[in-house]
């Protein structure tokens, strides 16, 4: 007989982290972003995504509002806005 | 990466702006799919692998404390046994306390041997998971919980275990530091490290907002601070001599580093510890030639 | 093929064609000529194994948690100080069911230091989730090498197995023994098959954190896999003897003329050959006497214990460990086995006797058979030398 022993990646979803943000959360503007794709790669949740220019964003299941993507975005493109708990969370 | 793909998924535990999470990302992402990644316990073990979650894309194994070194070595002879070595990358990886303290002995045989795995330190400089306790890698005079500020004391008594160097006395491969500040050159040493056989060594510098005591969104400003005064030389060392450093235009002094993080505002009123702080840096500073133009 | 072997050389050579892929090495006495033979053998080309030369026994234990995680049958040795260094990778490799044999050459625990046998070390880790068989003598060393591989790799067990052989007694004594053929081997314990394994082609998370909400039921699970390898180990027995012509019965106890006895000495390694010639003797002379030897400490055999003690009217124990401070372990265990049952042994005596390798003689057995005459003994060490003690130091 087994217990509790390992664990597949593809049978795990994680924590919804989201839920932890309570005072700010980034919005991504898309007007002056160039694609340096900075966000994407220091982000500690690895939660941003996106292509080409103008097109990245962040999975706001996961983003913990740490504010590190806005501040080291080079065109000011990621602001850092207040919490708004009404808003349904895909 | 241009979409999410990554080998280190979102949904796990890290506080917010935890540089390890980010660090750890970052290493495997350059590492690849092909690796086994076998981890001390720590912070980076438990925010990432709380049953039935996982973080991690890739084999994964934790054991003990501070094992990950002697867990790695039978990985890779298994691997050597089966003929399939060559193909997969082996990880072995821990915060700073698995590292300098209880580990030491087993990376010292990991490193002696020559096995062909990587070893990452995730230094953020303390027993950060059990509540910022003081470890070898803790620098002079920080407050941390088992080294706390009082009348008798103003913090850790000791400078960091040269670690690096260590490594290096072992006559590995490679070694390196790095520092989440500059996300590319993690991952450059990373794969500069794949391109080598036999024992690799690197140690990279992590900010925790948590006991560091800096907002979250500090992180990377405060882990660039520490390179930018010399206190954290980064520096790579391919089969025993130096090969690259990355050189500083105007070196900040220590006071910008120290004035960032709660854990030294203690400091910033002794003027000579922050003369003896300034001599650990500019000493780097000499050592390591980090300073372009030094006659100038 | 039968051969005149020391002890180590013979489990050296069989543990060669049980076709371990990684062996972790770290010298101890009196394991250490195992892994020096095991070593010469890889260097001579006549082993294909992964030899890794360990900095300590954490570490040897490290290393072939490792191995067989990323899938391949590992081993390795021990005895005393070394299995006590690497105490907390064994609970490790059981609670996370990675299949192992481990040799632990039984030897005395410090302090005070001393290298000759008793079975302190292997009984004081008996809550680690290991199956433990201890061997009365060097054949049944090398057989339970075999044993074990089959035993911990079977899907429904995936348990590390500690093989437990007297230090010295018989890792340095020689016997004849039968090393069965490679092809034989082959045969009975296939390649390791592992249920679960480090592979980038199927990416698994091992070793979890697992908090209130899981933890109970990982040790539920060890629990009832032990019970089940109280059934498993008379079906690997009888394989066993269909294979190889020698036959363990039940692998868990070995009945020596217990059927009519009066009197049972229950015992546990190698003292039982010493136990086995007093009983001839006395048998001889008429008098009914007997030996229960336990084969399999880990799982405890309770059942087979009751069954097999519950008319004999005078039972003693003898442990070669002891719990300090409270009980001879084997002796308590065994008196469990008749808690709040119809029937039991009208005494059970608990004797110490052999720690730090002191011989345990003829005489010493016929003494315990003496004692058993009288009163039941709580707890008494046998042949304590009063004149070594002191009642304080100093002053």
């Amino acid at each position: 007989m087994f217990g509790p022993l390992i664990i597949k990646p593809i049978t795990s979803k994680g924590d919804k982290t989201g839920s932890w943000r309570i005072q700010l959360r980034p919005e991504f503007l898309k007007k002056n972003c160039i694609g340096c794709k900075m966000c994407l790669v220091i982000c500690p949740e690895g939660c941003i995504r996106g292509k080409e220019k103008n097109t990245y964003t962040c999975d706001y299941n996961y983003c913990k509002g740490c504010g590190l993507c806005a501040l080291i975005c080079p065109k000011k493109d990621i602001i850092m806005i207040e919490e708004n708990f009404k808003e349904e969370k895909k | 990466m241009e979409d999410s793909s990554h080998l280190f998924k979102a949904g796990h535990t890290a506080c917010a702006g935890c540089g390890q999470s980010l660090a750890a990302r970052l290493v495997i992402d350059a590492a690849g799919p092909n690796t086994i990644v076998v981890n001390n316990t720590g912070c980076l073990e438990v925010f990432s692998t709380k049953y039935p979650e996982t973080a991690w894309n890739v084999p994964w194994i934790h054991s003990l404390f501070e094992n990950a070194s002697a867990v790695a070595s039978g990985v890779e002879a298994a691997l050597k046994y089966l003929g399939k070595k060559d193909n997969i990358n082996v990880i072995a990886q821990g915060g700073d306390g698995s590292t300098a303290d209880i580990g030491l002995q087993a990376l010292s045989g990991m490193l002696e041997r020559g096995h062909d795995i990587l070893y990452v330190c995730y230094d953020n400089e303390a027993y950060m998971n059990t509540g910022v306790q003081r470890s070898g890698l803790t620098p002079f005079e920080t407050n941390t919980t088992t080294s706390p500020v009082g009348t008798q004391s103003i913090g850790n008594p000791r400078p960091k275990k040269p670690m690096p160097e260590i490594a290096l006395a072992h006559g590995i491969a490679y070694v390196a530091t790095s520092s989440v500040a500059y996300p590319q050159d993690i991952q450059r040493k990373v794969k500069k490290a794949f391109s080598l056989k036999g024992p690799k060594y690197i140690q990279i510098h992590v900010p925790c907002p948590l006991g560091w005591r800096h907002e979250p969104n500090q992180t990377l400003e405060v882990a660039k601070l520490a390179v930018e005064t010399g206190l954290y030389p980064l520096f790579e060392y391919e089969f025993g001599k130096l090969t690259s450093v990355r050189q500083l235009q105007e070196p900040k002094p220590v006071e910008e580093y120290l004035k960032t993080q709660g854990r030294f505002k203690h400091l910033l009123a002794q003027k000579e510890v922050l003369a003896q702080i300034q001599k650990i840096a500019s000493d780097n500073i000499q050592k390591y030639n980090l300073k372009v133009n030094p006659s100038a | 093929m039968k051969e005149f072997l020391e002890g180590s050389h013979a489990v050296a050579e069989i543990v060669k064609r049980c076709r371990p892929g990684v062996i972790s090495a770290y010298p101890i006495t009196p394991q250490t000529h195992i892994v020096e033979d095991l070593a010469q053998m890889v260097a001579n080309g006549q082993l294909n194994s992964q030899f890794v030369n360990v900095e300590s026994e954490h570490s040897a234990a490290s290393v072939v948690l490792g191995g067989v995680a990323a899938g391949v049958r590992s081993y390795t040795a021990t005895s005393s100080q070394g299995l006590f260094y690497m105490a907390e990778v064994i609970f490790n490799i059981a609670g996370m069911r990675l299949p192992l044999v481990l040799t632990c050459a039984n030897r005395a625990i410090s302090a005070p230091i001393n290298i000759w046998n008793d079975q302190q070390d292997s009984i004081s880790l008996r809550d680690a989730g290991w199956v433990q068989i201890y061997a009365e003598n060097i054949q049944e060393a090398v057989d339970f090498h075999l044993i074990g591989y089959r035993l911990s790799e079977d899907k429904n067990i995936m348990l590390p197995v500690m093989v437990c052989m007297d230090g010295f007694i018989l890792t340095h004594g020689m016997e004849v023994v039968d090393i069965p053929e490679q092809e034989k081997i082959d045969k009975f314990l296939p390649s390791y098959k592992p249920l679960y394994k480090l592979d980038p082609a199927e990416p698994i998370s091992m070793g979890l954190l697992a908090d209130p909400d899981y933890y109970l039921e990982t040790r539920f699970a060890l629990q009832e896999t032990l019970k089940d390898v109280l059934k498993m180990l008379p079906k690997i027995s009888h394989e066993f003897n269909t294979n190889f012509a020698r036959d363990y019965k039940d692998l868990l106890v070995e009945e020596y003329y217990t059927k009519d006895a009066e009197k049972v000495i229950v015992a546990m390694g190698s003292v039982c050959g010493t136990i086995k010639e007093v009983v001839d003797e006395a048998r001889k002379k008429g008098k009914k006497v007997g030996l229960l030897r336990l084969i399999s400490y880990r799982p405890f055999p309770a059942e087979r214990i009751y069954e097999i003690l519950k008319n004999v009217p005078k039972v003693a124990v003898l442990d070669k460990a002891v719990s300090l401070g409270g009980y001879a372990p084997i002796a308590s265990e065994v008196k469990a086995a008749f808690a709040a049952k119809k029937k039991s042994p009208k005494l059970i005596s608990s004797f110490i006797a052999g720690l730090g390798g002191r011989d345990i003689t003829q005489d010493s057995i016929r003494e315990i058979l003496r004692k058993l005459n009288g009163k039941e003994v709580n707890l008494e060490f046998i042949d304590l030398k009063p004149e070594l003690l002191k009642e304080s130091y100093g002053g």
